[in-house]
């Protein structure tokens, strides 16, 4: 046992711990929040870094908690590809941890500062827990502390409104947790195991039980409810677009693809590639389905009247493009998947990130007040261009790699239709991008009641606009040197199809 | 509230027994059925008793929310503390044997085992309890 | 018939009883337009789940899984869907407690727990 082997631990108990000091310290003196949480967030994302480059080199790392051998115990399991998971998913949470102070003190207020920052540090722990869990009923504990957080954090913008969207984003998240749980105890009645590993090796015997089958489905159900996979998305677009802005970039980045995550890692490593391809053929109705919430995400996206909505039915058409990797389901289409869930993160945390600044320096983000806006904000304006290109997919940036690779796997697959409207949500995402460029960049700015918002407006501060611009600049260069990620998501892609 | 003598006496007998209760639904996870949340959840019931009885300002004079911070971090603080030894000792997180074979000191593993138990017991008492202030705080207010 | 009856419904009396309780659940979640109510139901769809596990968990004629004198011969129930199902609960009171937070905020707010009302109320702010 060496440091590294205990690490995926300590990035569970530690910011558990920082959480309760935070707690203590917000008596004494509100001002050590922030930096604790920082500081805690820049430790796992250094782990994670660390688990990610030594699992590059010398393979997965196994931890049993408490001492007690993997099917009885709770196992940690960290591989090529929840490494690579959690290194992205730290890297936006540090990412939204700078931004967080100045739009939190606004937000907020200053009285409930301590409680946010409680709560973000246990969602982010949650999360992390999620990605590096190895027993799928501790995935099912870390969902639901992530969930709970997740409510309370949309709630905590204390409008109206964002009560009744974390209710409602409460009532479906519960009901898919239900699922899950009952999934759950479907495999366990099947098998007897509850562990990730063991499950793969026990589950073929008994792929014809119906009993599986259901578990299946159930797991499949409550994880889509979770990702926001298009039919079951109706509390996405509420949950994103009423929640302070630092609650908003965590959940589109990190808490979404997470959920993606544990359903890729449900379907190709405790269900195989056997199972969903042959025993119970469901990629053809998931490909399907993905390629509907490209379109009607796209379409529902440039309907809408706020940045901040638009950016997440713009989510809800991008989590379809990570599912039609799933659905294609060959090792080209997963490559772009995975590399779609890091650049969306990417790409969409600095699209979020945009729209909670001029949120903070207008107090608005519908778009018909937003004339102009780059006059004033030119460098959170060329960010958001940037990400933007990027989400529409222009090369050379990461979206237009991920793209590239997703066509290229539907090809391959001889999905030909089915290329061709991922090409189209392409050009629907131009429609909702170029929307907001337009009206910032050529908008007229004399408009009717655009004029109080223009004198207040003007760029953001420095600890706003840094990590806007770096994440902008990250979804270039990720594509630029997308053969540095790719020596990460081969191996991640080899064990999702190797089945181990 | 109005002045209701069969409740006050009643909950005036049976809280006592209800938290001797919890200590030793508690104490007995170890070895039994029973265990630190349910306990704790045992015991923040007979604060729910005496919040119906004797109104929330008179419990909240007992326990106020400074002590229910402190008891829920105490309580994560033994749990955490006790598995992060584990770890310093050598082993794996919350592997209790370590403990013993490196201090010598025989059914070390037991006693760790129900200050484990403990401490999620008053973590679980506290956050419960802080839930039903929260609660009848609002209710008051409103009526 | 009656073979059928029984291998379908008798035997596996404690699956129905999980999907009728499950059912009555989701029913009031989607129907009722009471907050409050809804979340009584979600609470009852969790329930069943509860005891959809611990029926599983079940050996007939099996006892509380507390050490007993005859050791490990004696027939004991199996106690990992109890623990579970003991975190499961843990998460279903919390659920619960952010949930009723929730409506209490939400009636200050708008002066309704009627989801119908609350929807009118929502649109007209």
């Amino acid at each position: 046992m060496t440091m590294i082997d205990h690490i995926p631990v300590l990035m569970i108990v530690i910011p558990i711990l920082a959480s309760l000091l935070i707690l203590l310290a917000g008596w004494y003196d509100r001002r050590f929040c922030y930096p604790i949480s920082l500081i805690t967030i820049l430790f796992q994302f250094g782990s994670a870094i660390a688990i990610l480059l030594h699992v590059m080199q010398e393979g997965t790392i196994r931890y049993s908690v408490g001492g007690w051998a993997p099917p009885l115990g709770i196992e940690l399991v960290v591989d090529s590809f929840n490494s690579y998971i959690l290194a992205a998913i730290l890297l936006l949470a540090a990412a939204t941890a700078f931004y967080a102070r100045r739009s939190v003190e606004k937000e907020i207020g200053p009285e409930k500062t301590v409680s946010f920052y409680v709560l973000f540090q246990l969602l982010i722990t949650g999360l992390v827990g999620m990605t590096i869990t190895g027993d799928i009923f501790n995935l099912y504990v870390f969902l639901e502390i992530s969930s709970i957080t997740a409510y309370t954090l949309i709630a905590s913008a204390r409008r109206p409104h964002s009560y009744v969207a974390s209710f409602n984003y409460l009532i479906l998240g519960s009901i898919a947790g239900g699922f899950i749980l009952l999934g759950i105890a479907n495999l366990y009645a099947a098998t007897g195991t509850l562990n990730m590993a063991d499950l793969a090796h026990l589950l073929p015997a008994s792929y014809e039980l119906a009993t599986v089958h259901a578990a299946f489905l159930f797991l499949m159900i409550g994880f889509s409810i979770k990702a926001a996979f298009f039919p079951l998305h109706l509390w996405l677009p509420d949950a994103y677009a009423e929640s302070p802005s630092a609650v908003t970039i965590l959940l589109s980045t990190a808490m979404a693809k997470v959920s993606i995550y544990a359903m890729f890692r449900i379907l190709f490593s405790v269900f195989t590639t056997a199972y969903i391809i042959d025993t119970f053929p469901v990629t053809g109705f998931i490909l399907f389905i993905a390629t509907v919430a490209i379109v009607a995400g796209a379409v529902l996206a440039i309907a809408q009247k706020d940045l901040k909505r638009m950016l997440a039915y713009s989510s809800v058409s991008q989590v379809g493009y990570i599912m039609f990797a799933l659905g294609v389901a060959n090792q080209i289409a997963l490559e772009g998947g995975l590399l779609h869930i890091l650049g969306h993160a990417v790409m969409k945390g600095c699209l979020f990130m945009v729209a909670g600044l001029i949120i903070y320096r207008m107090g608005t983000s519908r778009l018909s007040d937003l004339k102009g806006v780059a006059k004033t904000m030119p460098i959170s304006c060329a960010a958001f261009a940037l990400a933007g290109a990027s989400m529409i997919g222009i090369p050379p940036t990461i979206g237009f790699m991920s793209k590239y690779y997703l066509v290229l796997g539907a090809l391959e697959a001889g999905h030909w239709v089915y290329a061709a409207v991922l090409l189209l949500g392409s050009l629907l995402a131009v429609g909702y991008i170029w929307r907001f460029i337009e009206i910032a960049y050529f908008g007229d700015h004399h408009g009717d009641h655009g004029e109080d918002h223009q004198t207040r407006a003007r760029e953001g501060p420095l600890s706003m606009l840094a990590p806007i611009v770096g994440l902008a600049l990250l979804s270039l260069f990720l594509g630029v040197f997308v053969e540095a990620v790719m020596e990460v998501v081969g191996p991640a892609v080899s064990i999702l199809l190797g089945g181990a | 509230m109005r002045e209701n003598v069969v409740i006050r006496t009643v909950s005036r007998l049976a809280v006592p027994f209800i938290q001797v209760f919890a200590l030793y639904v508690i104490v007995h996870g170890a070895s039994g059925a029973g265990g630190g949340f349910q306990g704790g959840v045992v015991f923040a019931s007979s604060f729910i008793l005496m919040t119906i009885a004797f109104g929330l300002s008179s419990v909240r004079k007992r326990l106020n929310n400074r002590w229910i911070v402190i008891c829920s971090v105490l309580g994560i603080t033994i749990y955490a503390g006790i598995g992060l030894l584990c770890l310093i000792l050598g082993g794996n997180y919350l592997e209790y044997g370590i403990i013993e074979t490196t201090l010598g000191i025989p059914h070390l593993h037991g006693y760790l085992l129900d200050a484990v138990e403990v401490g999620i017991g008053i973590t679980v008492m506290a956050v419960m309890t802080s839930i039903i202030y929260d609660m009848a705080e609002r209710g008051g207010e409103s009526s | 018939m009656i073979e059928t009856f029984y291998e379908l419904f008798l035997s596996r009396y404690n699956y129905w009883m999980a999907i009728i309780l499950m059912l009555i659940g989701l029913y009031a979640l989607i129907a009722k337009q009471n907050l409050v109510k809804k979340l009584i139901g979600l609470n009852i769809f969790q329930t069943a789940i509860f005891l959809f596990y611990i029926s599983l968990g079940e050996v007939e004629g099996g006892t509380a899984p507390i050490y007993l004198p005859e050791g490990v011969d004696a027939l004991y129930v199996n106690p990992v869907p109890h623990v579970l199902m003991l975190t499961a609960i843990v998460v279903g009171v919390s659920v619960t407690a952010v949930a009723l937070s929730l409506i209490v905020r939400i009636y200050e707010e708008y002066g309704v727990i009627d989801e119908d009302e609350l929807m009118q109320a929502v649109r007209r702010r």
